[in-house]
């Protein structure tokens, strides 16, 4: 059974794109800058104008509303933004008393709700990007270079977290990248996206 | 008892505009040549309308009347537009800024002249041109800066309006903060001028009634009836540009679609 299916997907210059990713699965992706990687996630989480078709379980992208999609294929851009002026005010009270656990997987203790925006470093943006996400419970993670502020440490941390979250939820995940050998680590399967289309990595 | 201006008083006050106009030249602040145009317009276009303020009062031919207020909203909508830095395309843009204008000021004009004045016959030209002029003028400077706020901070802040649509928020959530930020910044003229009415300024038309010798308090009451209506319209006309505007900066399926914008405008 296929979790995320893509047909005949066109995006800008790109396409045709045919991709299928079972539950806990990891695809590895990596591409020259420009390939259309960052397009191809942000098609997949319907931010952009596309053509084809992409499914989840049975349904149709299309057939769903944009935004409860997205709480559903969650897209970690490269770079994330925050709005409020502290980490908390980006977090649900629920969220924030049940997940003690998940921030210390990810290197973080409790006091950082209370932390001002501005102080946090490129790689704390990083990592508490992806707990912010998790709190839709997506089925789908579509990680564009996730780790590429993060020392060894943090980085083994954020592999492990999305590891255990793919296994619990049974979601899977895109990772875009450049370290290969990273991709070869977590994923199953790897693709270059080169002149547009998928080839295989191996 | 009018004291009449003299030529001469009225170029101390020109030479004032002209220094101002080459100050922020010198300054590269940017303005000049829109205040000279601007400082010309006023001049052309008060001693035109002074010229034909009595025969346009005397007339009673409907038609007539309504053709002047649609030329008023006309070049009010179009004057916001030219406030805009960024606007939408084609037709929109006017559309927007004229309907609003039609909510604001025309809608409320019109319920004014029925309910409260009752002046015979209702569409008597001394009352409905002057007050719709007033409210028009004043809407137009809310619903511009309303509408300018919203646009542009859109514009800045598309990378956090995109990180809050990939977090699973609608258009509409995506976007309350600069919505409530423009709101704010459409209103606080008319709510400044609303706090400091007799404190710190004196309405010009209820300074003219009583210097004409009319009965203070019902030149008050008439001042009060203008201050509310402008209000209410100013805030009707911006809540309806906002929410026309965020509904046009999307599309259907909740993304972001600033190719509905044109380039930047610098000058305005």
């Amino acid at each position: 059974m296929n979790l995320l299916s893509i047909k005949k997907l066109h995006f800008l210059h790109c396409g045709p794109i045919e991709l299928k990713l079972k539950a806990t699965e990891i695809i590895g992706l990596s591409g020259a800058s420009g390939s259309g990687k960052s397009l191809f996630l942000r098609a997949l989480a319907d931010l952009d104008a596309h053509q084809g078709e992409i499914r989840l379980d049975e349904f149709n992208q299309q057939d769903i509303q944009a935004h409860l999609w997205r709480q559903k294929v969650a897209l970690l851009s490269a770079d994330t933004s925050w709005w409020f002026d502290t980490v908390g005010e980006h977090f649900s009270a629920q969220f924030m008393s049940d997940s003690t656990q998940q921030l210390e997987a990810l290197g973080f203790k409790e006091g950082c709700w209370h932390w001002s925006i501005a102080r946090l470093s490129s790689g704390e943006k990083q990592r508490l990007g992806l707990l912010r996400l998790l709190q839709n419970q997506p089925e789908v993670l579509l990680l564009d270079e996730p780790t590429a502020n993060l020392d060894k440490h943090n980085t083994q941390l954020f592999e492990n977290f999305v590891k255990k979250y793919l296994q619990e939820k049974s979601a899977c995940a895109i990772w875009v990248g450049h370290n290969s050998e990273q991709l070869q680590r977590i994923s199953q399967r790897n693709y270059v996206i080169e002149k547009g289309v998928l080839a295989n990595a191996n | 008892m009018l004291i009449e201006l003299s030529t001469f008083d009225l170029s101390l006050a020109a030479i004032l505009v002209l220094i101002l106009g080459l100050l922020s030249g010198y300054m590269g602040l940017g303005i000049t040549r829109q205040l000279y145009i601007a400082a010309a317009r006023t001049t052309v276009q008060l001693l035109l309308i002074g010229l034909v303020l009595k025969t346009l009062f005397a007339s009673t031919s409907v038609p007539f009347i309504l053709l002047i207020a649609f030329i008023m909203i006309s070049v009010a909508g179009w004057e916001i537009l030219s406030r805009q830095q960024r606007k939408l395309k084609g037709w929109w843009g006017f559309g927007v800024s004229t309907g609003s204008l039609f909510v604001s000021s025309f809608l409320i004009t019109l319920l004014c002249l029925f309910t409260v004045i009752q002046a015979d016959p209702w569409y008597s030209p001394q009352y409905a041109i002057p007050l719709l002029g007033m409210l028009l003028g004043n809407t137009m400077t809310g619903i511009a800066l309303g509408m300018d706020r919203l646009i542009q901070n859109a514009w800045q802040q598309r990378p956090v309006i995109e990180q809050r649509l990939m977090l699973g928020q609608t258009a509409d959530e995506s976007i309350t903060d600069i919505r409530r930020e423009a709101m704010r910044a459409g209103m606080i003229p008319i709510i400044n001028s609303m706090a400091a009415a007799g404190l710190v300024s004196l309405p010009g038309m209820m300074t003219g009634q009583i210097l004409a010798g009319a009965a203070p308090v019902e030149a008050v009451k008439y001042q009060i009836l203008i201050m509310f209506m402008i209000t209410s319209g100013t805030g009707l006309g911006v809540i309806s540009v906002l929410w026309l505007i965020s509904k046009r900066l999307f599309d259907e399926r909740e993304r972001l679609c600033f190719k509905r914008l044109l380039k930047e405008n610098t000058k305005f």
